[in-house]
């Protein structure tokens, strides 16, 4: 008995030390990059670097504004052709397609949200740079917004399933049609779980480059408008981290950082957002 | 469960056996009347044959075990029984003499509201949950009024009147479905239904709901489904005694539990099964 009980002990104790060394590195995986990414970058970033253009080769300084308003500008375009689909599509699943098309829209955008990110840039090029005969915003824009469709469109699905049948119950009982219970009360009850889902999605393809290689391309200018390549953080990063310069590479830190910088206000407006409100009580 | 109690058992109101009590049944006004109502789940039967009235400013108890069909019966007065895909109605439910099977769904929900076993108040605030069904209704008078009027007939005015802004989770479970009663007689309903509205609530809150319910059948027909006997004996003026989707007996509360006609309403009553 006594026998047994320590071998309990001792299973206890590996397991709880295995899943705890586990759990320190993953976390610890992403303390290291954060820690680099802020000592590089941080050494590298000025006010230049948001204010100017990146210089010739050779000429130190610089900076890398228009690739921040080019990816501001991507993920704006994005987030209008994502979103909406994203989240009607999504409202369509949860409340409408339980079965037969549903299962065919689902199962195409788990299928969608697996394609490898430069797949789905090559198909941006063939349908919007090759026919205008142009790199663009625009068909950069449109890959990264085919990106954010599946994400949105399931979470939007899942956190609609998950407002208690209760409420539609209620709703429906004071007389409202299917469709005003779904406006008034069901996407309310479960917005705040749809805007975060939204905005991680946004964060996601903010850090895509491959998408962006040859569709939005790049520019050492500005661009205007909507129709001329752009740069943009991610392509930046790439390109001046390959090239066999020092100053490059600081300044590929730097654009790290920022991007990173990005996505950390995303999460952070995300959380604010979570807190204010009337949320559903977990059951 | 014996073999009789398989058997539909058809009922006609004006020949209740035993009507004997001062309110007779066959004398009251009936604001809804079922008539021969078979149901089905899918190819399951949960209701045979059943026919009653709801006497009109009255309550209406119905009581049986679970499973026993009082909850089905009383969702076919509102019709959301259509939530479920596979559900299927033979029979005739009328509305003051019209027939609410073939009227606007929505327009019925609004003459005939519901409260639910578990409080069910939308992520809202008080203000606006009650406020919902005018809202969507549309209604004439200044929706403050409304508010105002149902919170004091639900008797929570008085311990909600500061804080009509603060979300509705915040109050306790008692209150929440003082709340959702509010809420639905804030559309005027003629007839409401209350599916167990008790039975997730603590004693001093039941107590407070029943006394509620008595206060409002002054304004409209009352039809309760409880599994608690004591409740029904407590509060209503008529029982109906179902049993495996077969109305059993339905007499004034009183008689039924005094001197039921039905050896098998003797026995539930008194705790033989159930």
């Amino acid at each position: 008995m006594t026998a047994r009980l320590r071998f309990r002990k001792l299973v206890s104790a590996v397991m709880l030390s295995l899943t705890g060394v586990c759990a320190f590195v993953a976390v610890s995986v992403l303390f290291f990059i954060l820690g680099y990414l802020a000592f590089h970058g941080g050494r590298s970033l000025n006010w230049d670097f948001f204010t100017k253009l990146p210089t010739p080769v050779g000429e130190a300084g610089g900076g890398m504004a228009n690739a921040i308003v080019g990816s501001a500008k991507l993920l704006l375009l994005a987030s209008l052709v994502g979103v909406p689909i994203g989240f009607f599509g999504g409202i369509y699943l949860a409340e409408f397609g339980r079965r037969g098309a549903g299962f065919v829209v689902r199962y195409a955008a788990d299928l969608l949200n697996g394609v490898p990110s430069i797949v789905i840039g090559i198909f941006a090029y063939a349908l919007l740079v090759l026919p205008l005969k142009h790199f663009s915003t625009m068909a950069g824009a449109f890959a990264l917004g085919v990106m954010m469709i599946p994400i949105t469109l399931r979470s939007t699905e899942e956190f609609l399933r998950s407002v208690p049948r209760s409420l539609r119950e209620g709703a429906m009982a004071l007389g409202a049609s299917k469709w005003r219970t779904i406006v008034t009360v069901i996407v309310p009850a479960a917005y705040r779980g749809i805007l975060t889902a939204i905005l991680l999605a946004l964060a996601r393809v903010a850090g895509e480059t491959a998408p962006l290689l040859f569709t939005a391309f790049n520019n050492r200018f500005w661009s205007p408008g909507w129709r001329q390549p752009t740069a943009s953080l991610p392509v930046m990063i790439f390109t001046y981290a390959v090239a066999p310069y020092d100053d490059w590479h600081r300044q590929a830190w730097a654009a790290g950082l920022v991007l990173l910088g990005l996505v950390l206000v995303v999460n952070i407006i995300a959380r604010l957002v979570l807190a204010r409100g009337i949320s559903v009580p977990r059951a | 469960m014996n073999a009789t109690a398989k058997q539909p058992i058809s009922m006609n109101i004006s020949a209740l056996p035993g009507a004997t009590t001062r309110e007779m049944l066959a004398d009251q006004p009936m604001r809804m009347t079922i008539s021969k109502l078979n149901f089905w789940y899918g190819p399951k039967q949960t209701l045979f044959d059943v026919t009653l009235g709801f006497a009109a400013n009255h309550i209406t108890a119905m009581i049986g075990p679970s499973g026993c069909g009082k909850s089905t019966l009383l969702r076919t007065l509102n019709r959301m029984y259509e939530a479920v895909s596979n559900a299927r109605l033979e029979g005739e439910i009328q509305l003051d003499g019209q027939s609410i099977l073939t009227q606007d769904v929505t327009q019925l929900r609004r003459r005939v509201g519901m409260v639910f076993q578990r409080p069910n108040p939308f992520p809202k605030s008080i203000f606006d949950n009650v406020a919902y069904g005018p809202r969507i209704n549309g209604h004439n008078q200044p929706l403050a009024e409304v508010v105002e009027s149902s919170l004091r007939r639900a008797a929570l005015w008085e311990e909600v009147k500061d804080q009509l802004h603060k979300s509705a989770y915040e109050l306790s479970g008692g209150q929440q479905q003082r709340l959702c009663i509010a809420r639905a007689l804030a559309v005027e309903p003629e007839v409401l239904l209350l599916d167990e509205p008790c039975s997730a609530l603590d004693p001093i809150s039941t107590a407070k709901i029943e006394e509620l319910l008595v206060q409002l059948k002054e304004l409209c027909t009352i039809v309760t489904v409880t599994h608690n006997m004591q409740q029904a004996a407590r509060v209503s003026d008529f029982t109906a005694f179902l049993l495996t989707g077969v109305m059993v007996e339905y007499n004034p509360t009183p008689q039924l539990f005094t001197t039921p006609s039905d050896p098998r309403t003797e026995a539930y009553i008194t705790g033989r099964f159930g």
